[in-house]
């Protein structure tokens, strides 16, 4: 009987010291947080990342492969703003997981560590595809990432206290590197400070504001409207009197718009990576940067 | 925003003084105004003195890199702090009605060009035969409008109601349930009113269908739409390929189930067990299948029916009935990215056995009310796929089939009645081809046009013409896979 109970024990043990061991497993609803988190967590973390550079955040299928995911995961990090509103709920309250529930630790939402822009005074969906608690694209502005990633460092502490030591240190590591390269960025890009550009969608806002670059129209009609043949015909107007440096578009984007404006005006147009995977060397978060910059330089050379 | 709430506060503040004012001195009145000068400056001055901090914490934060590296913690807690500030800024809903629940509301139309007059809608064969499951009418008329409320309770809990609101002025609650939102280990239970997990597009909400009208089979064998009130208890496994099972006891209150409204009964008059997988093949294409049961126990189903002399009498169908659906869902997009081409293929195929008593002619109007053993096998299925060949636009072509396959009647075998005082019920293989084209302004509206070829009746084909709108204002919830 004793050696039973002994034995009982022993296997629950085991089975304890088994989920201590094995790695947190994580689901980013974007590759650049699942980049982030790889950054941080390492070998401590199994990452999977649910969209990718090729889709667009806002419109993704709530897809019975990532309920199965969400549903086993141990955390949860997205970038939230309603980002997306349009997914994400269903995957939560389908998935049967009370960790990653909203407000709970295993739940983190990059948009709370940073300031916004581009809050809407009034909502209304007149004006297209808006979001109320702000712009969401700001890891677009790798100082928004240093927020987030000091906010993150924190909270895997606190979910996988065993390894909070290991989080801290590496957190540390790359933050240090982090600040040192955008030192190094913000030095190479700045001779970009002032360009006009023109973009697709409202997704550089905060890109557009570190490296000092402005903004003289978008593709989009509205954010989240497809370009119309009237309104390029319009931009394409306004750039034959005041023509933009460069036109911007995300890998995710439908490129026929910023190549007929750019065929008709001579601005050329530069495809950024936006996140992760987006270009051959996007491949993490400083080549994300690295790229990014090197495009926006080529382009205007 | 702040600054103006203060205000506000301020002010009404001063016009509760400024009522009590009649009852005051003079010298009491200037001691309140300078209180409220006072108070006004003070406000103003945390206000100066918040934003101040605001500005400050938002510094820190920019450079909480650097501070990261030597007190995280700290800067973890500026940063969060700079976003409780600018969120208080931002003037965010506050107060009571921040808790209201999210409210959506679906508007649709159509108008109707039909060859056949659609009061006279049936579907040979099979019962029921017209009412809810016909098409829309001729001409101009205002679809069902849908409102949705639906919030988290609390911790544990979401709520949700959906009223129908029809076009003749009378409201029907379509969903309302309550769900479970933390039980952990991929378990999910929801309990109310909810639309069936039996196949595929019988859980799809009018406003999200890819055609105006539901497949024949699911008007034929759940009455388009079946909503019970009951409980589902859902799991979903701990594997990365999705696998979900579930099941469902309701009260019967409907068709396929009944009498109308549901026996007065302990228990459960309808059960449903259900099994759901899904995956993804590379990132273009993700796809789900389903099987599932459904077991009601049907008592008093009505219908109407000519009879050989004639005379329009009321049948009556009591028994059991089984109904087994398999079916699936495959989409795909160019890595999966909708927003430019995409393209979805969805195909269920049903099968039903029922057996039980018939009673002809309850209300003994022609040859007197007589009762024989009722046996049917029916089956049926459709097909659709639906292409957006461009942003906005997309063209679906659905196909249906029918089979009413072999109905025993115990008064026809006895020799009681003939074939001939059963008509609808005579052998039919429904068919019916369907076209449409739709175009969306985005993902809150949408317009369709849509042909159909039906030969769900004997003696005709009803070819349709519709053209449709649905719209949907306020928060709209995302849609299922």
């Amino acid at each position: 009987m004793k050696n039973r109970l002994n034995f009982l024990l022993g296997v629950c043990l085991g089975l304890v010291m088994l989920q201590a061991q094995a790695a947190m497993k994580v689901v980013a609803c974007e590759p650049e947080w699942g980049a982030l988190v790889q950054e941080i967590a390492a070998d401590k973390a199994t990452v999977y990342v649910a969209t990718t550079a090729f889709q667009d955040p806002h419109h993704i299928e709530a897809r019975p492969s990532l309920i199965a995911r969400v549903r086993n995961a141990d955390f949860l990090i997205c970038t939230g703003s309603d980002l997306e509103a349009g997914w994400l709920p269903l995957l939560l309250t389908q998935s049967g997981n009370r960790g990653i529930q909203p407000g709970s630790p295993g739940h983190f939402e990059a948009a709370q560590f940073v300031a916004r822009q581009e809050i809407p005074q009034v909502l209304d969906r007149a004006q297209g595809d808006i979001h109320p608690g702000g712009n969401p694209h700001f890891h677009t502005d790798p100082r928004n990432v240093t927020k987030v990633a000091v906010a993150l460092v924190e909270r895997l502490a606190q979910v996988d206290t065993a390894n909070a030591v290991f989080y801290r240190g590496r957190g540390k590591t790359f933050l240090d590197r982090w600040q040192a390269a955008i030192l190094r960025w913000e030095q190479q890009a700045a001779s970009l400070k002032g360009i006009p550009v023109v973009v697709h969608h409202k997704e550089w806002t905060y890109l557009q504001a570190w490296l000092g670059l402005h903004e003289v129209g978008s593709l989009e009609p509205k954010p989240g409207v497809p370009p119309t043949p009237a309104h390029l015909a319009q931009l394409l107007e306004r750039m034959q009197r005041q023509p933009a440096r460069i036109i911007i578009r995300s890998a995710y984007n439908d490129p026929k718009a910023s190549q007929f404006l750019s065929q008709r005006s001579g601005i050329p147009a530069v495809l950024l990576p936006y996140t992760i995977g987006g270009t051959d060397k996007a491949t993490d978060l400083f080549g994300l940067f690295d790229d990014t910059i090197a495009r926006l330089l080529a382009a205007v050379k | 925003m702040f600054r103006s709430i203060l205000f506000g506060i301020t002010f009404a503040a001063t016009l509760c003084f400024s009522s009590l004012a009649s009852a005051v001195t003079n010298d009491e009145l200037k001691e309140l105004r300078e209180q409220v000068r006072q108070l006004k400056e003070q406000y103003e001055k945390r206000i100066g003195a918040l934003e101040q901090r605001l500005q400050e914490a938002e510094r820190a934060a920019s450079q909480a890199g650097t501070v990261a590296a030597k007190a995280s913690a700290a800067a973890d807690q500026a940063a969060i702090k700079a976003v409780q500030a600018t969120a208080q800024a931002s003037g965010r809903a506050s107060g009571e009605n921040a808790f209201n629940p999210a409210v959506s509301l679906i508007l649709n139309g159509t108008y109707g060009s039909l060859s056949r007059d659609p009061s006279g809608f049936r579907i040979n064969g099979f019962v029921p035969t017209g009412g809810e499951v016909g098409p829309p009418n001729r001409g101009f008329s205002l679809g069902e409008s849908e409102l949705m409320l639906s919030a988290n309770i609390d911790p544990n809990f979401r709520g949700t109601l959906i009223a129908a609101l029809s076009p003749d002025d009378s409201v029907a609650v379509e969903e309302g349930y309550i769900q479970t939102l933390g039980l952990s280990n991929g378990l999910t239970i929801k309990a109310g009113r909810f639309f069936s997990a039996v196949g595929y597009q019988n859980e799809i909400h009018a406003h999200a269908w890819d055609f105006v009208d539901a497949p024949l089979v699911n008007k034929v064998f759940l009455g388009n739409q079946f909503a019970d009130d009951g409980v589902q208890l859902k799991w979903i496994a701990p594997t990365d390929t999705y696998l979900a099972l579930g099941l469902e006891a309701g009260r019967g209150r409907k068709f396929p189930g009944g009498p109308d409204g549901g026996r007065s009964k302990n228990g459960f008059g309808s059960g449903t067990l259900f099994a759901h997988v899904g995956g993804d093949i590379g990132s273009s294409t993700a796809w789900k299948l389903g099987l599932s049961h459904l077991r009601t126990s049907p008592q008093n189903r009505t219908y109407e029916d000519s009879d050989s002399t004639g005379t329009t009498v009321t049948n009556s169908i009591n028994g059991a009935s089984r109904l087994w659906v398999v079916g699936g869902v495959l989409k795909w997009a160019p890595n999966g990215n909708s927003s430019v081409t995409n393209f979805k293929l969805q195909g269920e195929y049903f099968r039903r056995s029922e057996r039980g008593d018939q009673i002809y002619d309850t209300t003994a109007a022609s040859l007197g009310t007589q009762t024989g053993s009722y046996r049917t096998h029916q089956s049926g299925w459709y097909a659709q796929g639906v292409y957006q060949f461009m942003p906005q636009w997309r063209l679906g072509y659905r196909h249906d089939r029918l089979n009413s396959g072999a109905t025993t009647l115990g008064l026809v075998d006895s020799g009681a009645l003939t074939p001939a005082d059963f008509p609808i019920l005579a052998h039919h293989q429904p068919t019916r081809n369907t076209l449409m084209l739709d175009w969306s302004g985005s993902e809150f509206s949408r317009v369709r046009l849509q042909f159909a070829r039906d030969r769900s009746r004997f003696d005709a084909t009803d070819n349709q013409v519709f053209l449709q709108y649905i719209m949907s204002l306020g928060a709209h919830g995302a849609h299922a896979f």
